[in-house]
């Protein structure tokens, strides 16, 4: 079966517990979450969580089926990395001795994109955003200087599909309009 | 402990918004929601409900158990032969962690239950207070819907949410924990069923290509199957599946849980599904052109191996529960939606038919079967008795006009395999969990869920004594179940598997057990022994006749194996009639 990274992207009512109920689903399948994050949507109450895994497809799209099955969960879709937009951001934490020969820190920011946030006799902070492998690459350049602590933050990411969550939401709505008569046959 | 003081005084009128306390507030949402019967267990953290059901006589009727997974059980085969959704009480802590085993079997056999549990004062949660659990945390994984209520004025709206959900789409438990000050503090009340929740959405538009392609598939298809599970009985579809099958002239095969969907006798019944099921239904899977499956999961005690499974065939799936398409056998094409819906619209697309060599292969099959197998088990004429002659005789007696509840393994397969159905819904047992000790209390369910009519459960000697104490149940509340003990002294499935796959080394399956007859006694129910096959008759006769609660304790043949099997790995197509 062949792995490949996965972009899982959810919008969810803004419960206590979903997460719990998100990440059970693939503990439960031993399936490692590479990152996640949380935030707020563009529509208010709802959250929007974005995991990435790393599996086959065959068992992405039976997880992903029982993501959505889930009471709370609005709306699961599911990415491979070139469908979408995104990002990370990583800081760096780095002796500020190592790097105060000569111009190399403003040369190493400049060609690595990336700022410097705070800077102390000890120590300077450093951004940066951007892919996985490009953070990294920067900590590889960073490393001799000495890094004395390392953070990346879980996947941001935006799809390249048109239809938006509102567009969802309004079928919702209109699906449910003739609810009552429905329910009184299920019932 | 601290006891809280009682509050005298349950209504108050303010500005003609009426007070409530929120216990008050959920005995009257529950009878709004037309609950008349609750099965529970008292303690600390849910004294202020039942302080309160105290006044609810009359409206109603709570059934005292003697452990709260008896309570679960019971729920569960309440909903599942009254068709309202079951409700079960639990205090907090170990009542509400002993409810788990009941809550997770009826989360795999999709059956609609609310389980209400207590916790402890909501500043005290995360400390480790006496009898608290993370009850949401441990449920979690095997419910439907979860929440925890620690506002009394939360109350309505999340009761009404639950039995929303654990009644619509496809069927399941609900848990909701209310922390005992929410039980005690007031509210201003107001009650409105649920019937939106914006993020769920348990019907489906109806995909009406889909089910023109199904037709022509339907219309094409020369050695055609039906494979019905518990999804036609949860959407009420028997009727619809009986002219689908009738119309079309395709046998019909039944997952356990599917059996009473299609009746035993019907030309068209090709038989029981799985490892222990009938032969031809397992063998021609793997003949069949085409699989129509209706409301199942593919399980793998269905399926048998994967790799081999209906290669022959091309499958429609029609299924209410999208993340069950695909899961485990891959389909041609998928009709997500209730089953019924899904029939009534297939009915009028789909040509008359009749495929009699087709039904031929099965009535050869079903003959083999029958000699070298079901005669032996059901008639035999020498020897112990055998759990299958018991069977067929009180499926003769009763005339499928009955209730009939299992426990899990031997006794469960002979029931399912030799009984003979007609009534839908009048199977109660343990599929996807498989779970030791659910006879007993699900018998006491259905007794009180179907008053009048005759419940037997069949039990195995291992599984009675899971859930004995449930006995106490039936005393208190007089429920007439007629109980069969099919002893033979060991844990039989296990032992078989021991047999035959563990070269004979019977490891903890033997069983010392003691005299059910003096425990029955014990609780006041009739009890009598049957060790002899000429007695065997006039008892099973006279027990079916008595108007209490029965038990009869049937000495069986001790090492005997359930046939025909699919061997664990193998392929349905290699389903054997003999071992050894």
């Amino acid at each position: 079966m062949n792995k490949q990274e996965y972009t899982i992207s959810l919008f969810t009512e803004d419960h206590i517990g979903i997460m719990s109920q998100i990440t059970i689903i693939l503990t439960r399948r031993q399936i490692n979450i590479e990152s996640i994050t949380a935030s707020e949507s563009a529509v208010k109450g709802i959250q929007i969580l974005t995991l990435v895994v790393r599996t086959s497809d065959e068992m992405v799209q039976k997880v992903v089926r029982q993501m959505q099955k889930l009471v709370d969960v609005l709306k699961v879709f599911v990415h491979t990395s070139d469908e979408i937009i995104y990002q990370q951001l990583a800081l760096y934490k780095v002796k500020t001795k190592g790097l105060m020969s000569g111009n190399l820190i403003d040369q190493i920011v400049r060609e690595h994109n990336a700022r410097i946030l705070e800077v102390s006799p000890e120590y300077m902070v450093i951004e940066k955003t951007g892919h996985k492998d490009q953070i990294n690459d920067l900590l590889h350049v960073l490393q001799p200087c000495g890094v004395l602590q390392f953070v990346r933050s879980g996947r941001v990411a935006i799809t390249r599909q048109v239809k938006e969550l509102n567009a969802y939401l309004e079928e919702m709505d209109e699906v449910n309009k003739n609810r009552p008569e429905m329910i009184d046959t299920i019932n | 402990m601290k006891t809280e003081k009682v509050t005298t005084k349950v209504k108050e009128k303010t500005n003609g918004i009426e007070t409530i306390t929120g216990a008050e507030a959920l005995l009257r949402c529950l009878v709004e929601e037309g609950v008349d019967t609750i099965f529970g267990y008292p303690g600390g953290a849910i004294m202020p409900v039942y302080d309160r059901l105290l006044d609810y006589e009359g409206r109603i009727k709570h059934i005292l158990t003697r452990h709260e997974q008896g309570a679960a059980h019971a729920a569960q085969a309440y909903a599942m032969v009254s068709g309202k959704p079951g409700v079960c009480f639990a205090t907090s802590g170990p009542g509400a962690t002993n409810l788990i085993t009941g809550i997770a079997n009826a989360y795999l056999d999709s059956v609609p239950v609310v389980f209400i549990t207590a916790q402890v004062v909501s500043n005290l949660i995360g400390t480790d207070a006496f009898q608290e659990t993370d009850i949401l945390g441990v449920s979690m994984p095997v419910v439907k819907w979860n929440a925890q209520v620690k506002k009394s004025q939360d109350i309505p709206d999340t009761i009404a949410r639950a039995f929303y959900i654990a009644t619509t789409g496809r069927p399941g438990p609900v848990l909701i924990d209310i922390t005992k000050d929410a039980q005690y503090e007031k509210l201003s009340y107001s009650y409105k069923k649920c019937n939106y929740i914006r993020s769920y959405n348990p019907v489906i538009p109806l995909h009406t290509r889909a089910i023109e392609s199904a037709s022509i598939m339907i219309n094409h298809a020369e050695k055609p199957l039906i494979l019905a599970g518990h999804g036609v009985l949860l959407s009420r579809a028997e009727n619809e599946l009986f002219e689908f099958a009738e119309k079309t002239g395709i046998p019909v095969a039944l997952t356990l849980l599917g059996l009473s969907a299609f009746p035993s006798n019907h030309r068209l019944y090709a038989g029981y599904l799985g490892m222990h099921g009938n032969y031809a239904p397992n063998l021609l899977t793997n003949e069949a052109d085409l699989i129509i499956a209706i409301g199942m999961r593919f399980d793998d005690r269905v399926t048998g191996n994967l790799k081999k499974y209906a290669k022959n065939a091309r499958i429609i799936h029609i299924e209410i529960d999208e993340a069950e398409i695909n899961k485990n056998v891959m389909v041609d094409l998928e009709i997500n939606n209730d089953a019924k819906e899904v029939l009534n619209h297939l009915i009028p697309l789909v040509q008359k038919k009749s495929y009699e060599k087709w039904i031929r292969e099965f009535r050869i099959c079903d003959k083999l079967e029958y000699e070298k197998v079901v005669k032996p088990e059901t008639r035999p004429e020498k020897g112990q008795i055998k759990m299958g002659e018991v069977v067929r005789l009180v499926s003769e007696i009763t005339n499928g006009d009955a209730i009939i509840v299992t426990d899990v393994g031997q006794n469960q397969m002979t029931v399912a395999r030799y009984y003979s159905f007609s009534i839908p819904n009048s199977l109660v047992t343990s599929g996807g969990m498989g779970t030791m000790g659910f006879g007993l209390p699900a018998s006491i369910g259905s007794g009180i869920g179907k008053p009048g009519k005759k419940v037997v459960a069949f039990l195995g000697d291992g599984g009675f004594q899971m859930t004995m104490q449930e006995l106490g149940t039936i005393l208190q509340y007089k429920v007439p179940v007629k109980i069969i003990i099919l002893n033979n002294g060991f844990l039989g499935m296990v032992r078989q598997w021991q047999d035959m796959f563990y070269s004979k080394r019977y490891a903890s399956t033997e069983l010392v057990n003691p005299d059910f007859i003096t425990i029955a006694k014990g609780y006041g129910i009739a009890a009598k022994i049957v060790s002899e096959r000429a007695d065997l008759k006039d008892s099973l006769v006279e027990m079916l006749e008595s108007d209490g609660p029965y038990l009869l304790d049937i000495k069986i043949d001790r090492e005997a194996n359930v046939l025909p099997m699919i061997e664990p790995g193998a392929s349905v197509s290699e389903v054997t009639l003999t071992y050894k």
